[in-house]
């Protein structure tokens, strides 16, 4: 029976199955079976110093969701543990900067806009989606133009844009400010919690229960920053790091890179995603940037903590399109839930489903932590599409306890 | 010489509706005359009367149980490519009758209008809902209206209920699913909620993605003449394909093993969530339903179907295996797994 239906399936392949050019070459199976077997034979040369696995961060929450979202984890040897890092703009957002978002929607004379995902992401009291439920005016955008057009067609109210997101999405809002400036629309503005990548990195790096072996360093940022400001990973800290794109391929690609390093005992860093990333950067990017913003002294992360320079604010130039200055917010420190423990994982000292509360307090209809927040987040990826016997163990409990109640 | 004691035909002349077409006078007769009566032309529904009555004994000897259902219909926009709000409201409740094995009959029209709706989308709509109901061979044979001030409602709910039968020996049901059996879908998925997504505009696509909404009984009768003993059917509407696998996995303690390369998708619905980061697993549809039948009648099943209009993209997308139970998985075309999970909430855009 097997084989019939295998034939059958084969039959039904020829016109259900669509191919997507310039996608689908990046997710060929042949091609990653080939780049493993590779990668298990450079690691036969690196001596394995003690039983612990070599770990590997991929900074960026977009490499997180392909790791996943492919199953790219078990195809690995065993001997490679990812360690899925704080690169999701919309995990690491403090509570308090959600309150102020609420309290800024709900302003009568408020129409406040947003990326889809950060709806969901809770704050103290509540959400945006809850927000919106209460009757707070919220849109979701594409793109902060389309913020600005509300702005155009809406002259009688204020226009906030929730503008979050590390260097990738910062010359996108920095141009709609200088656009906005350009034609006098001066009911626009932006709530800024841009970030920055390389502090993060950098914070990461320095502390002190630290065990990582290399990074891959996150495309998009880099597209925007180049490869410059990743050398102080190789240079100051003898870590190897490899610029990623965010196909499939590509992560396996650059794991290969990076592991050909360690081999060969080098730190350097390298750009797997050239296809998208000029050594150099964006420069017209960077310049609006550098016009627009400048960075804080210091901002404040979910589950990382207050780290330096981290984040950016808007220059005194554009005070009058900065929500903060424009409106009053509450502006409040609201620390993370004790039982967190966020930090370790992002650091690799724990796996997620061994943090206290993963899977039973913490998940993601409520989420305690950064990272059970977006399907990017490292805690919500596993919870979600983890195949571990550890993982569905813990979601078999988690099903009879529920259906005991 | 006498003349026969007719009443002119009652012919609703007004562009769009007012709360006068709710108020219970002669507007509203109009109304319900001209676009209600006229419109889903059945003997049973211009009796006007306050309840649809039909004789008990000629539904009973069509099968041995009755089945019931509603569902309300909210679209926005009201018409979007490959169908309108009418065509919706018809075709979904009688998906939900015909994934029992119902043989569905009877379908009643609730619809709770903004005042303010224009006449002629409102004809429309009720010309498409009659189409279908022709098409899925059932009657609307009774009906309510209600108009609301503006902003009460956004231009026109819909609740339909439907009344069919299910022959004797048929049992289908959701917790059946068992090792070795095949799962199957009757084409391409993701299609309604890619359309609708399109056609708000938010995106500016140039693409023409249609919703694939069409009535599934016929098709299904189709699949239980090539095997009576289908074990679990669903249409999967909201929450997509994925939402259903997982509610048979948990119903049925089984685990669902998915072959990402099998599953139909066009390469429009495709593109739109590569853009998006959307998972077309989780893409509402509205003509699309999800099978598992004994392996060994699978191909018996899959051949019946693509010989169908309604199933020509027709393929089995994976199995039942035994652990982990309750659980679907996903073997990627790229050669991992992952959990395929229920959605936690609405599927947002990602932002980068």
């Amino acid at each position: 029976m097997k084989d019939n239906t295998s034939n059958q399936q084969r039959d039904a392949k020829s016109d259900t199955t669509s191919t997507l050019r310039f996608v689908d070459e990046f997710r060929d199976p042949t091609k990653a079976r080939a780049l493993i077997k590779e990668i298990e034979n450079l690691l036969e040369q690196i001596p394995q110093a003690t039983d612990r696995p070599l770990q590997i961060m991929e900074f960026c929450g977009g490499h997180t969701h392909t790791i996943f979202r492919y199953g790219i984890e078990q195809m690995l040897p065993g001997r490679i543990e990812l360690v899925h890092g704080p690169g999701c703009p919309v995990c690491v957002l403090p509570m308090g900067r959600v309150d102020d978002c609420v309290a800024l929607a709900e302003r009568p004379d408020v129409i406040f806009t947003t990326f889809g995902d950060a709806m969901r992401v809770p704050g103290s009291k509540k959400s945006l989606l809850q927000a919106k439920a209460d009757g707070a005016d919220i849109r979701m955008v594409y793109s902060p133009l389309d913020a600005l057009d509300l702005a155009r067609k809406n002259p009688e109210r204020q226009v906030i844009f929730f503008a979050l997101g590390f260097e990738t999405t910062m010359p996108s809002t920095a141009l709609t400010v200088q656009q906005a400036e350009r034609e006098g629309i001066d009911n626009f503005s932006l709530f800024c919690n841009h970030i920055t990548t390389v502090p993060t990195i950098k914070a990461i790096l320095d502390s002190p229960d630290m065990q990582l072996d290399g990074f891959l360093a996150p495309g998009h940022v880099s597209m925007v920053v180049g490869e410059a400001p990743f050398r102080f990973v190789a240079e100051t800290y003898d870590k190897p790091i490899v610029i990623t794109g965010f196909e499939p391929l590509d992560i396996l690609q650059s794991l290969w890179m990076l592991i050909k390093q360690l081999a060969e005992g080098r730190c350097d860093v390298e750009n797997q995603y050239s296809r998208v990333v000029p050594s150099g950067g964006n420069p017209a990017g960077l310049s609006a940037i550098h016009q627009v913003f400048e960075l804080r002294e210091f901002f404040e992360w979910r589950g990382l903590g207050s780290i330096d320079h981290s984040g950016v604010k808007m220059r005194d130039a554009y005070a009058r399109f900065d929500a903060e200055r424009k409106f009053s917010v509450p502006n409040l420190k609201i620390a993370d839930p004790k039982s967190c423990q966020c930090g370790e994982v992002l650091k690799g000292v724990i796996r997620p489903w061994e943090c206290k509360v993963f899977g039973g307090a913490c998940t993601p209809e409520t989420p305690l932590g950064a990272l059970m927040v977006s399907s990017e987040g490292a805690c919500a990826a596993y919870y979600n599409f983890g195949n571990l016997p550890e993982l569905l163990a813990k979601r078999q409990h988690k099903q009879n306890k529920g259906a005991a109640a | 010489m006498n003349r026969p004691a007719t009443k002119p035909k009652r012919t609703l002349r007004a562009e769009t509706i007012t709360l006068a077409h709710g108020a219970g006078g002669k507007a509203m007769r109009d109304l319900i005359a001209d676009l209600f009566v006229d419109g889903f032309a059945n003997d049973t529904l211009s009796q006007l009367e306050d309840q649809a009555r039909f004789d008990a004994n000629a539904l009973l000897n069509a099968g041995d149980r009755l089945a019931l259902t509603t569902d309300s219909y909210v679209v926005d926009p009201l018409f979007f490519p490959g169908g309108d709000i009418g065509k919706l409201a018809v075709a979904g409740t009688v998906n939900d009758l015909a994934v029992g094995g119902a043989v569905p009959r009877y379908l009643t029209c609730g619809m709770i209008i903004e005042e303010g709706m224009s006449v002629a989308d409102l004809r429309r709509i009720v010309a498409s809902m009659k189409a279908t109901a022709d098409l899925a061979g059932v009657q609307i044979v009774t009906g309510d209206t209600k108009v609301v001030h503006k902003g009460a409602a956004d231009k026109l709910f819909i609740n339909t209920a439907g009344v069919g039968v299910i022959p004797k020996g048929i049992n289908i049901a959701s917790h059946q699913a068992g090792p070795g059996d095949a799962i199957l879908i009757n084409g391409f998925i993701g299609d309604h909620g890619a359309a609708i997504a399109d056609a708000r505009g938010d995106m500016g696509l140039e693409s023409h993605i249609e919703s694939d909404c069409q009535p599934l009984n016929d098709l299904i009768q189709t699949m239980l003449a090539a095997c009576p003993d289908i074990h679990c059917l669903r249409d999967a509407t909201r929450g997509g394909v994925a939402t259903v696998l997982n509610e048979f996995a948990e119903a049925s303690k089984a685990c669902i093993r998915l072959d990402e390369t099998e599953l139909p998708v066009r390469p429009e619905v495709r593109g739109l969530s590569e853009i998006l980061g959307l998972d077309p697993l989780y893409l509402a549809n509205e003509g699309k339903l999800v099978a598992i039948v004994p392996g060994d009648h699978a191909d018996a099943v899959l051949t019946a179907m693509r010989a169908h209009p309604a199933g020509e993209h027709s393929a089995i997308v994976g199995h039942v295996a035994e652990s982990p139970a309750a659980t679907v998985i996903l073997e990627t075309g790229f050669g991992g797994e992952r959990i395929v999970d229920m959605l936690v909430g609405e599927q947002l855009p990602r932002i980068c």
